[in-house]
């Protein structure tokens, strides 16, 4: 009998929502969470604005150790891990800790702090060594009074801390594959309860990007929206008046778990991880966009892995970036992919609400996916007032629609120009 | 059956030589390539040896100079291995569809080089200096991407970080994908420690020799185990589906990835390392029983703890002095994400060459391990079949088991 992979609890850090029921409420509601950066000084770019995370860390439980060594990416797995497993009802002390894995899904890394080290002086400038070799000497030997630099270059350590802190020795890595890695992290935890190597795997995404280094690169690339006299309207998916994405930080860890070990537990799985295709463009390194022949492509093998014809898609929840070139060619994906269907099936995306979280984007509509399918609540597409006569969907504008959904196709892409799709089946409506 | 996993191309960039042939060369005359640092000045720190590649060229191999702009040491190294790799096994692009191909690439912390330039110049400038070329060429998934683009492959791409531990898992995860109906993956990593971001990071971590004379500073399971040095490189391999290579008169298939898997040590001091049964799962894995295998690549930490950690694994499943252990490592430095892949390129080599490289450097091995280190010089035997082990820092194990391919 072959191994299914469920979705049993997850744990939410999102702009404007901490935990899992603050960010359905954004999110069906139709609220938005974009403001303009506080967390550094943004006035030299372009762009200004982001979704920020309301996170107080020493709310969430975390050692003081924790507070005080850990990048905020890692501070964020470890809190929405917490929700995650008491959502899901896991007892981790009756698990055996050999079959437990974490699969991470994570962009930039500790980038933020690696610039803090930076800026502080902490990090060695080679060229300020050679001027200055006493002092720069100086500031070498002080590099050994900071041991987490080591866990800021190496972001593996994020899922380590993660899986420390559940106590996994199973498999446990971190996934990087740019904005699509928080999917492709959900479908490599799928695998290995598939495979049989996990009977449950923490996995998700966390991303804590706003720094000034990232600010930058998406400035230059100019995929950043500049409507920073309107932030909380600044992301305008599938909108005519669309600009760009809004950079975001957050947080999704979900825990995925075998059926059987879940049922024997009598814990109530809440979807089930029934499909995942994967393509590159293979185009443009920086294109973050959508690609429509090969996202077209990764939809046709998550349909087929999850042996369901496009009619029987409930639900698309998009990549939905808002750049102008993402939602037109999302849209012709879905069109090529799902045929004649697309026109008929409700599409909504999450980043007008939250902003572009990268790593943990794919996670984070994915935490969106799974009360959506509970409550039989399509959340809408927020900012979107007037349509784009190209992106001519079914794009939920403005408001949550009630519809029976038992299946879920969620979309990825970005940075490399890989594409992801992902199927979701609702655990007690799917058949079966 | 269809899913037996084989490497036909082998890319190579190691510290004492680039391309598999002039690798394996150096490892049979045990020649070192740990050296004083010259990428950066590195005379502020206490660790100041390193595995450096002084005889690769970037420009010499990649002749598109926007292509060289935008893409970090690593990336560079990276893709000329790739090349490599896909010319020894002389798959074509013509020859599969592009959705049949993709890649799995492990990286630790991404291109830090880059990154270091790029932050310098922010800090220093308007942040309007930054060309759209450059603005990601750090990025983990850089050189995964430049690969997709460079060769034209749309199938899967993933990049895993598991520290050192990540490139083994690059390797299980390119054979998932052979399983899941990709024809043929790029798979491995290419790494560096020698960017001064990194090296203060190794520093910091506390586990670097101080040796100044590369015959006494990286010496695992020695007596005077004080250490590892750091360095660059790895592999790239073609790993492909034994049907789809069979198509190809005259290709030569190295071997099959027979075993994979993975444990987590979660900082339980009572409980033990999670590496042996590393092992026994990725033997278990192969169908394989521990007599079948004839060499173990050691992760070699070059620590005492970790030292003893691992060869009680070994010890463990093997029997007191039961399989030859070698580190060829000691030669190369640790290569941070590339490392282990560069160790299962040797373990292919050497099935091929039917030689074990030897461990170079170590005079004095603690005798309580109980291993049977080849030192010195190689050993010429049959390799059937090896297993390849790697660690990270945080609690990572990894281990592969590599196959004649029958």
């Amino acid at each position: 009998m072959s191994r299914r992979a469920m979705i049993t609890g997850f744990g939410v850090l999102a702009p404007g929502a901490i935990g899992a029921e603050a960010y359905w409420g954004l999110l069906s509601e139709g609220r938005t969470a974009t403001r303009a950066i506080t967390c550094f000084d943004a006035s030299p770019y372009r762009s200004r604005i982001a979704g920020e995370v309301d996170f107080d860390a020493s709310a969430g439980g975390l050692t003081p150790a924790q507070l005080r060594g850990l990048d905020r990416a890692a501070q964020f797995a470890l809190v929405a891990g917490r929700e995650a497993v008491a959502r899901s009802g896991l007892d981790l002390d009756a698990a055996d800790p050999t079959r437990v894995g974490v699969a991470i899904g994570c962009a930039v890394g500790c980038a933020t702090s690696i610039e803090r080290e930076y800026a502080a002086g902490r990090l060695q400038n080679p060229g300020a060594q050679q001027r200055r070799p006493a002092r720069a000497a100086r500031a070498a030997a002080s590099l050994h009074d900071t041991a987490p630099l080591h866990d800021y270059v190496n972001p593996s350590s994020i899922a380590a801390e993660l899986a420390r802190m559940v106590g996994a020795q199973g498999p446990v890595t971190l996934v990087s594959t740019g904005c699509t890695s928080g999917i492709d992290a959900v479908a490599y935890a799928a695998r290995l309860v598939e495979e049989g190597s996990a009977d449950v795997v923490l996995s998700g995404g966390t991303e804590a990007p706003l720094a000034p280094i990232t600010a930058v690169c998406f400035d230059v690339l100019r995929a950043t929206s500049t409507r920073n006299d309107d932030p909380a309207r600044a992301c305008r998916p599938f909108d005519r008046a669309r600009d760009g994405l809004v950079l975001a930080e957050g947080c999704a860890i979900l825990v995925v778990e075998e059926y059987e070990h879940a049922k024997a537990r009598g814990a109530g799985p809440q979807a089930e991880i029934v499909g995942y295709g994967s393509r590159c463009a293979a185009h443009r390194l920086a294109g973050l966009e959508t690609e429509e022949l090969q996202m077209a492509a990764a939809i046709g093998v998550a349909l087929e892995r999850a042996r369901l014809r496009p009619a029987q898609i409930d639900y698309v929840n998009a990549h939905g970036s808002g750049t102008v070139h993402n939602d037109l060619q999302e849209t012709a994906a879905l069109k090529r992919a799902l045929g004649r269907a697309a026109a008929r099936i409700p599409v909504s995306g999450f980043k007008a609400a939250t902003g572009h979280a990268l790593g943990a984007a794919g996670a984070l509509q994915i935490a969106g996916c799974l009360p959506a399918m509970r409550e039989g609540l399509i959340p809408p597409t927020a900012n979107l007032r007037e349509p784009d006569p190209e992106c001519d969907l079914d794009y939920t504008p403005g408001v949550a629609r009630q519809a029976r959904v038992d299946t879920v196709l969620a979309l990825g892409a970005g940075f490399g120009g890989l594409q992801s799709a992902m199927v979701l089946r609702r655990a007690d409506g799917g058949g079966r | 059956m269809t899913d037996r996993a084989v490497v036909t191309g082998i890319g190579v960039a190691a510290p004492n030589g680039l391309g598999p042939t002039a690798y394996w060369r150096a490892l049979m005359g045990g020649r070192c390539g740990i050296r004083r640092v010259t990428r950066f000045d590195a005379s502020p720190y206490r660790c100041t040896l390193a595995g450096e590649i002084e005889d690769f060229e970037a420009s010499r191999h990649i002749q598109d100079n926007r292509l060289l702009t935008q893409t970090d040491h690593i990336t560079q190294m990276s893709l000329v291995a790739a090349d490599w790799a896909l010319r020894q096994a002389g798959l074509r692009r013509e020859e599969l569809s592009a959705a049949e191909m993709g890649v799995a690439t492990a990286a630790a912390g991404g291109g830090y080089e880059f990154g270091q330039r790029e932050l310098a110049k922010l800090h220093k400038q308007d942040p309007g200096y930054l060309s759209t070329y450059e603005s990601f060429a750090w990025f983990n998934a850089a050189s995964t991407g430049q690969s997709t683009i460079r060769q034209g492959m749309r199938g899967p791409g993933t990049v895993l970080v598991g520290e050192q531990a990540g490139g083994l898992d690059a390797i299980g995860q390119a054979r998932r994908q052979l399983r899941d109906g990709s024809r043929a993956m790029l798979t491995g990593g290419v790494d560096s420690a020698l960017s001064p971001w990194s090296w203060a990071a190794h520093e910091a971590a506390g586990s670097m020799s101080r040796s100044s004379d590369p015959r006494w500073a990286y010496l695992p399971f020695d007596e005077r185990a004080n250490g590892y040095v750091p360095g660059e490189g790895g592999a790239i391999m073609v790993l492909e589906n034994a049907q789809t290579a069979a198509r190809r008169p005259g290709v030569r298939i190295y071997g099959e990835v027979a075993g994979y898997a993975s444990t987590f040590d979660s900082a339980r001091p009572d409980q033990p390392s999670g590496l042996r049964r590393a092992i026994e799962t990725a033997l278990g894995d192969a169908g394989m029983a521990a007599a079948d295998v004839d060499v173990v690549f050691a992760d070699a930490a070059g620590r005492p703890d970790p030292d003893r950690t691992e060869a009680e694994a070994i010890a463990g499943v093997f029997g007191p002095c039961g399989v030859p252990v070698t580190a060829p490592k000691t030669m190369t430095g640790r290569l941070c994400a590339g490392g282990a892949c560069l160790d299962v390129a040797a373990a292919l080599l050497a099935m091929y060459w039917s030689a074990i490289p030897p461990t170079v450097n170590v005079r004095a091995p603690v005798p309580d391990y109980e291993l049977d280190l080849v030192l010195d010089t190689p050993r010429h035997t049959p390799v059937r079949a090896a297993l390849v082990l790697a660690r990270g820092i945080g609690g990572f194990n990894s281990a592969i088991v590599v196959r004649e391919y029958r």
